[in-house]
């Protein structure tokens, strides 16, 4: 601080605990709504302070929602997320950054184009794709003439498939498919001294033996910023599994969540809802607490 | 990116990049060139003929009411919800960028809203602006019809927005605090000799020096609340009612996954795939300007 304003000081921390309650409100006020019965959460006015009957809620949520498999299956879609981009992009990374090879910027841009669009707005093909993964394979040998030459020669027809829906590849790979990762891998590889490449290759290790013995250890903490980001990233996915997952029981915890209203005009049980929703929010609001210092890290590296 | 120090291994790169590219090819390339094939033919849901249209599916878009009114309502979304989120955002890093005692604690209070899912975060909304459970009955036994989302498109419109901005503000206010903490303390210092106080310094040198991040924030959230609001549509209101939250990447999944209309659907991703590629060009623009604080 520059200097003191002892007046200007109390106004920043009344601005600061308004704000902070304000954003706090609405998970506050979901918070105290898993913790009524039923009569207490529809009560006018409402309950501004928690009840006793959290542990209950939960356990409903829990068993209604059938959190115990779901719960799997996020943790899974999640982890394979964060593992999956880490190391192909820290593989991407170091071909692109640490080889002389023609084609590195073709496949530079390549990767990095793939920065523009989110999986969003190019739903409906991706789907296509993941209802057969081999389609672009096959669709290539249709074009060519290939399944046509085959089926002469030998008689077998080649109808390549791999339905992906409802599996974890289906729900992974397509959130695999974008740069971030890469992009950030290859700005730290750019800060890495080439003296440091020097001096390996000199002693006799090979690309492989650099990667692992070298690049590894020093990117530890892109490694770890990453891989809160990304972890946070892939528990909150929502569209994508919705679709990919079309028997309930392959369903994620967040699109398990939107199936906990009844459509219509019902009035929802909110105080189990609520329960659900603390749930199903807890592992990434965990690690963003937790692991605040990478994840500020991260958030400003990536820029998403 | 030039190095010297390289190595020549003439088969090992193509490995290494080898997985990434197929992954990408087939999940990011070859449905966004099968977006483009679709959205200039008519095809038939699961196979059967596609036949070769043109612009005729666009021009169905193009005269639909429905479509001009999703275009224009996900433009206020996309506006109420970047302006209200770097707005609040910006004022909330000046203040803890002070470094009153605690401003680490604030900190952390103030990032976590980051970690919550729009599906959860949507429920919760729901359920506070609920007119029959949450906050609102009270008002509504008062004033019956004061407020009721599942009735009023302004107010359920109103209700995303919020939930929306409350989702931003978060991500926007570690950039602003970030871009704030790079700025040199020497030209803090020298302000406050020359006798300017705290609020002149914002003014004056704090929020000028943000403009990079600022505006970068504002493509990113543009961006996001373009593409990223079906979790919160599809919860909240379910693009109801009648059509008055109907956002463009809402539109894209009901037309194409509820309604089977795969032409129109592609052709409706591609308008929103310009519209983000531009977005992105705007941002590319400012690139090297917030290279700064790296």
């Amino acid at each position: 601080m520059v200097e003191r304003r002892p007046l200007l000081d109390i106004f920043t921390h009344l601005l600061l605990l308004l704000s902070a309650l304000a954003l706090l409100l609405p998970v506050w006020l979901a918070f105290v709504a898993a913790t009524q019965d039923l009569a207490g959460v529809s009560r006018i006015p409402i309950n501004w302070l928690p009840g006793p009957h959290l542990w209950e809620n939960l356990q409903e949520a829990w068993t209604r929602g059938g959190f115990a498999t779901r719960f799997t299956t996020s943790l899974i879609v999640a982890v394979g997320v964060t593992l999956g981009k880490i190391v192909l992009a820290m593989l991407a990374a170091f071909a692109i950054v640490f080889f002389q090879w023609r084609a590195r910027m073709l496949v530079f841009w390549a990767i990095f184009l793939t920065l523009m669009l989110p999986l969003e707005v190019r739903i409906v093909p991706t789907y296509a794709v993941a209802a057969n993964a081999l389609r672009p394979f096959q669709a290539i040998l249709d074009a060519t003439g290939l399944t046509a030459l085959v089926q002469m020669l030998t008689g077998i027809e080649i109808s390549l498939e791999w339905r992906m829906l409802n599996t974890p590849a289906g729900l992974i790979l397509p959130l695999i498919a974008t740069a971030t990762g890469t992009f950030l891998y290859r700005q730290f590889f750019l800060t890495i001294p080439e003296e440091l490449v020097e001096a390996a290759k000199m002693d006799g290790a090979g690309p492989l033996r650099f990667l692992r013995d070298v690049l590894v250890p020093l990117s530890r903490t892109t490694m770890a910023a990453l891989a809160t980001i990304l972890f946070v990233y892939a528990w909150n996915q929502y569209l994508w599994p919705l679709l990919v997952t079309t028997e309930p029981e392959r369903a994620t915890v967040m699109v398990q969540l939107s199936r906990m209203v009844p459509r219509g005009d019902a009035l929802p049980q909110w105080n189990i809802v609520m329960a659900g929703v603390l749930l199903a929010m807890l592992p990434p609001l965990a690690i963003v607490v937790l692991m605040q210092r990478w994840f500020v890290r991260g958030l400003v590296q990536t820029e998403k | 990116m030039e190095r010297r120090a390289t190595f020549r291994t003439p088969l090992l790169p193509w490995l290494l990049v080898l997985p990434q590219l197929l992954i990408i090819f087939v999940f990011f390339y070859w449905p966004t060139g099968e977006a483009f094939v679709w959205a200039f033919t008519l095809e038939q849901p699961w196979g059967g003929g596609r036949a070769w249209v043109g612009w005729q599916n666009f021009a169905e878009i193009f005269s639909s009411v429905h479509y001009w009114h999703s275009v224009r309502i996900s433009i206020v979304y996309a506006l109420g919800t970047s302006l209200l989120a770097i707005g609040s955002a910006l004022l909330l890093a000046l203040f803890v960028d002070r470094e009153v005692k605690g401003s680490r604690h604030w900190r952390i209070a103030l990032i976590w809203p980051y970690a919550i899912a729009a599906p959860a975060i949507g429920m919760i909304f729901r359920f506070v602006f609920d007119p029959r459970a949450g906050v609102f009955s009270m008002l509504n036994q008062m004033m019956p019809g004061l407020w009721d989302p599942s009735l009023n498109g302004t107010h359920a419109m109103l209700m995303l927005i919020l939930a929306g901005a409350w989702q931003l503000v978060a991500y926007n206010f570690v950039f602003f605090l970030a871009g704030l903490q790079s700025i040199p303390r020497g030209l803090t210092e020298a302000a406050a000799m020359d006798g300017a106080g705290p609020l002149r310094r914002m003014r004056d040198i704090q929020v000028p020096l943000l403009a990079p991040t600022f505006f970068f924030l504002l493509v990113i959230n543009l961006t996001d609340s373009f593409t990223n609001s079906f979790g919160l549509v599809h919860i909240m209101t379910d693009g109801g009612p009648a059509r008055s939250t109907d956002l463009m990447v809402f539109k894209i999944y009901a037309d194409g996954f509820k309604g089977l209309d795969y032409s129109g659907a592609a052709a409706q991703s591609i308008i929103l795939m310009l519209l983000v590629v531009l977005l992105t060009f705007v941002q590319f623009r400012f690139v090297e300007r917030k290279m700064h604080y790296r």
